[in-house]
């Protein structure tokens, strides 16, 4: 089943299970899932939707506490219950993903958080960091403990720059235009070749390397797919 | 020749297929540290005659340090690989592993083993608002909401969603709820019958 499929089904639950939301649930919930395919395709990692997130585990308790009310063998209980179920499966994905990039990039993760403090747009939720913190912490006592604790001083000092695994902002991703953008830079001019410009158009989609189209990304200007 | 042990580490990485953890190769990182030490002592020797003024030993101690480089990187790749894939196992295992992983990792990897555990339940615990979620579940799309599945082994009852005890039995077949019995899957308990 492909995810629009998914995705319209949803739609229809959330719809008549919460009529006085009903222009916001549907909404959130395609917020959502752009963001876990985002994150899924993405090699680097997106900054955090913990609103969304925390707006679709309330729903989720929402539907269920109306599934309770319903008598035993009414056919829009399993209806339903499919419904949390595959809106479950988004949510815990997404932050699977996310957890995933995390331990693979932990020295990368915390650098960037770190420039991010002060803005507004944080890379991850404060349970997120706490775990990143306390997952760095854990590999570099267990790397001390084993190897480094046994070689000479001189050696011994672990180089942050050395160990850190970065994500590869080159590698190719499929990608859908969500907003008119122009004038976007895809290839910088280098010795042999001069910049390539190009102009994106609302449902175009193309195939690129990441780092140019990132900071579309995170604005929503495109979207992966 | 150099660094020839710390290779042999990279290659038993390399041999080790998915889903299993070789034995903590303890011997052959002691013999490995021993080197990085002989290299570093012989280095600490020859240095003396560098300040002194005799360049022609520049070369062997760049040699010998670009060894100890090399030795230290072979290392810790061999350890960190292990390291995720002991977390690959947690995933697929859930918290306690079975006897013949654990027999495999050293001691230190217990213990890290048991910090991850303790951080990854502290932060799915702090997921929303009413006591978190189970990230080790709904790891496949769901496709439908009940599964057939039939007992591997004897488990004794099992209490549904909606109050029906059931006893899974040897080689019995239910129609569970799919969310429920996931877990059970995964440790081998269940097994699914795609029809």
């Amino acid at each position: 089943m492909s995810t629009e499929d998914v995705g319209d089904d949803l739609l229809e639950t959330v719809d008549d299970e919460e009529e006085e939301e009903a222009m916001t649930a549907p909404e959130v919930l395609h917020k959502l899932e752009e963001a876990w395919l985002n994150e899924k395709f993405s090699p680097d990692l997106l900054p955090v939707k913990s609103n969304l997130v925390e707006c679709m585990l309330d729903q989720i308790v929402a539907m269920e506490n109306n599934i309770s009310t319903l008598k035993k063998g009414d056919f829009r209980i399993s209806v339903h219950r499919m419904e949390i179920d595959r809106i479950r499966y988004v949510i815990s994905s997404y932050l699977r993903h996310r957890l995933a990039k995390i331990e693979s990039l932990t020295t990368h993760v915390l650098q960037e958080e770190e420039k991010r403090r002060d803005s507004e747009n944080v890379l991850m939720s404060p349970a997120e960091l706490e775990f990143a913190k306390g997952y760095c912490n854990s590999v570099m006592t267990h790397l001390t403990n084993t190897a480094l604790d046994h070689m000479p001083l001189k050696a011994a000092t672990p180089n942050a720059k050395e160990i850190a695994v970065l994500p590869n902002l080159d590698s190719y991703v499929f990608l859908k235009v969500n907003e008119n953008t122009e004038n976007v830079l895809v290839e910088e001019e280098t010795v042999d070749a001069r910049e390539e410009i190009m102009d994106f158009e609302k449902g175009d989609q193309h195939i690129m390397r990441y780092k140019p189209i990132a900071s579309l990304v995170e604005s929503g200007g495109v979207s992966l797919i | 020749m150099l660094a020839e042990k710390a290779l042999d580490l990279i290659r038993e990485l390399k041999r080790t297929s998915g889903g299993t953890l070789p034995p903590f190769n303890e011997d052959k990182i002691r013999q490995v540290l021993e080197e990085v030490q002989t290299l570093f002592e012989q280095n600490r020797d020859t240095a003396k005659y560098a300040a002194e003024g005799q360049h022609d030993v520049l070369a062997a101690i760049q040699l010998r340090h670009a060894g100890i480089q090399r030795n230290k990187r072979c290392l810790l790749a061999y350890l960190y690989n292990r390291l995720e894939n002991i977390r690959r196992m947690r995933w697929e295992f859930g918290s306690v592993l079975p006897a013949d992983v654990k027999y495999n990792m050293c001691e230190h990897e217990v213990q890290w083993f048991n910090q991850y555990n303790r951080l990854l339940a502290n932060y799915m615990r702090s997921i929303g608002e009413s006591g978190g979620l189970d990230l080790t579940q709904d790891m496949k799309p769901p496709k439908s909401l009940y599964v057939l599945v039939r007992c591997l082994m004897d488990h004794g009852e099992f209490e549904t969603q909606d109050g029906t005890v059931i006893l899974l039995k040897k080689n019995s077949q239910h129609y569970l709820m799919r969310s429920e019995c996931e877990h059970l899957i995964r440790q081998g308990v269940l097994e699914h019958i795609v029809q």
